[in-house]
């Protein structure tokens, strides 16, 4: 549905400098029905690369392909069309003040030209499905921020775009109502199949709804991949910050045996299997450090052990036949 | 002797009718050229749609050099130009060409700022959702500037009002010439009171219907 090719943007600097480079050939590729995370501290690039998508930006260097179309080549009507098949939310709303909240949902339907019949029809029903048919008359500043990025997602939704583009659309929110519109966006994606590409700086956001995850870098595509897959073993160094794990067992005072780390996934997340293990082997464990939760609906665990005594070799091999992945840590005595 | 003595009630109708004639012709005409310069000024500034340095600049250049003429100078100035637009340069008719030269370039620059005051982010959205430049402007900036833009329109109105005075200068008519000529040279002070009075009552009636639409029209 959307791919880069090696894209590259760097922004005209005064005279003299040198521009800045906001993206560094960024290669990636979403599919369609996904919801793709891009995750990166603020001047990663995350802005850019969304605003790529819908050609809010352009490129300086490589392709972006949407829907079958290069964004750049095409025309002024190409990106009109282009952008009622991507809807877009924002981080701070952008909802017209001087409308009603039936007036912003119907406004991307008047810029098409749509009639008055199928405006009103469509508003009503967008407007139901993110719960304010109450609002319909409201202005924006009479609505909390949760209500506002409602009235913001029931506007990108008015022209049935095939892709959803979220720039930072909860960072602005409560952690309650965050989680409110994290559902809404699951659910979207679930029922309408839109594909959704969502810019965060938070884990968590991705942690709950997304797919696949790209980690951005200074412009530069640091790491991507399953969520999963980059939360339970992030390769990168900005991607094990994201994740909040830094191995400090490694570093400072290092217990006596062998680091592993247990991943446990699914089913196996409850199961007994440490205990088991440990009498079967006769390897002792000593806990240095775990986590239990949930990424979108599959629970997981993560341990970090120290094994001494007994078959340790036998243990590992116990816990990989009981799907536990195990890492063997650096740092062993 | 009454306190009114010099009071000519039906001259002081009269020059109101004038008044509110000068008033009314050259506010709309401040509007229909001042609104869309406006738009362009900001157009094409830094950042905008239609940035251009060299269109910014030359329109930048002549607002200010229109603005910083002295009003009862701009009078004079442009007798000929009023003569050769509306024939004369007296009456009503000769005092709106000068009237509206002074007062659309101030619009202008109101109307430009009131633009400025618009979240980028509006924009941005608009054009996400599909509009074109035209449809932005139209349908996102204007009714999102529209407070600031009534706001200037009664700043810019008021404005109008002590230059209607000052055209009487040059023969326009209206309150301010009873004011000069009844009022200041002939000493008749009860003439001067009554003229500045309603003076003072249409400026506050303008300020209220001002400040009323504006009311109406902000949803922030």
């Amino acid at each position: 549905m959307i791919r880069f090719e090696a894209v590259s943007k760097t922004y005209a600097a005064a005279r003299g400098a040198t521009g800045h480079a906001a993206l560094r050939e960024a290669s990636l590729e979403v599919a369609q029905g996904q919801v793709f995370g891009v995750i990166g501290a603020s001047g990663a690039g995350k802005s850019t690369l969304i605003r790529l998508i819908n050609g809010l930006e352009l490129p300086t260097g490589g392709k972006v392909i949407v829907d079958g179309d290069d964004v750049a080549a095409l025309d002024v009507a190409g990106l009109r069309a282009l952008r009622r098949r991507v809807g877009m939310i924002f981080q701070h709303f952008n909802l017209l003040s001087s409308k009603t909240v039936e007036q912003n949902v119907a406004f991307p339907l008047k810029l098409a030209g749509r009639g008055p019949a199928e405006i009103k029809a469509r508003t009503a029903e967008l407007l139901a499905r993110v719960g304010l048919s109450d609002h319909a008359a409201k202005y924006p500043a009479q609505l909390s921020g949760g209500q506002k990025q409602r009235v913001g997602i029931a506007r990108a939704l008015a022209t049935a775009p095939k892709v959803l583009l979220c720039d930072e659309a909860t960072s602005a929110l409560d952690p309650e109502t965050t989680e409110q519109i994290l559902a809404l966006i699951s659910d979207l994606n679930r029922d309408l199949g839109l594909t959704i590409v969502l810019i965060t700086h938070e884990m968590d956001v991705v942690r709950r709804v997304c797919d696949r995850v790209a980690v951005l870098e200074g412009g530069r595509v640091a790491e991507q991949g399953p969520v999963e897959e980059v939360f339970l073993h992030p390769a990168s160094d900005t991607a094990r910050r994201f994740v909040g794990e830094v191995e400090e067992t490694a570093e400072t005072a290092l217990p006596a045996g062998v680091l592993v780390r247990l991943t446990f996934k699914g089913e196996a997340t409850y199961k007994p299997v440490l205990g088991a293990v440990a009498r079967e082997t006769g390897v002792d464990y000593s806990i240095l450090g775990g986590r239990i939760h949930k990424l979108r609906d599959t629970p997981y665990g993560q341990l970090t052990l120290a094994l001494t005594g007994g078959d340790v070799d036998a243990a590992i091999a116990r816990f990989e036949a009981a799907d536990v992945r195990v890492d063997r840590l650096e740092g062993r005595p | 002797m009454s306190l009114f003595s010099n009071i000519d009630w039906t001259d002081i109708s009269l020059a109101t009718v004038d008044t509110l004639t000068m008033l009314g012709g050259s506010m709309a005409l401040t509007v229909v050229l001042g609104l869309p310069l406006g738009v362009i000024l900001f157009l094409t500034g830094k950042g905008q749609m239609l940035e251009s340095k060299a269109a910014h600049t030359a329109l930048g250049l002549l607002v200010n050099i229109l603005r910083s003429v002295p009003f009862v100078i701009l009078l004079i100035v442009m007798i000929p130009l009023t003569v050769l637009l509306v024939g004369t340069s007296l009456g009503v008719a000769g005092a709106i060409p000068p009237l509206v030269v002074g007062a659309a370039p101030f619009y202008a620059r109101l109307v430009e700022t009131a633009l400025r005051e618009v979240d980028k982010g509006v924009v941005e959205a608009s054009f996400a959702l599909g509009a074109t430049r035209r449809q932005v402007v139209l349908g996102a900036l204007l009714p999102e500037a529209m407070p600031g833009i009534i706001a200037g329109a009664t700043v810019t109105a008021i404005a109008l009002v002590s230059y209607t005075a000052m055209a009487g200068v040059v023969g326009a008519g209206g309150l301010g010439d009873l004011a000069i000529r009844f009022g200041y040279q002939r000493f008749q002070t009860d003439v001067m009171v009554v003229t500045v009075v309603l003076l003072l009552i249409l400026v506050q009636v303008l300020q209220m219907v001002g400040d009323t639409v504006v009311r109406k029209v902000s949803h922030r």
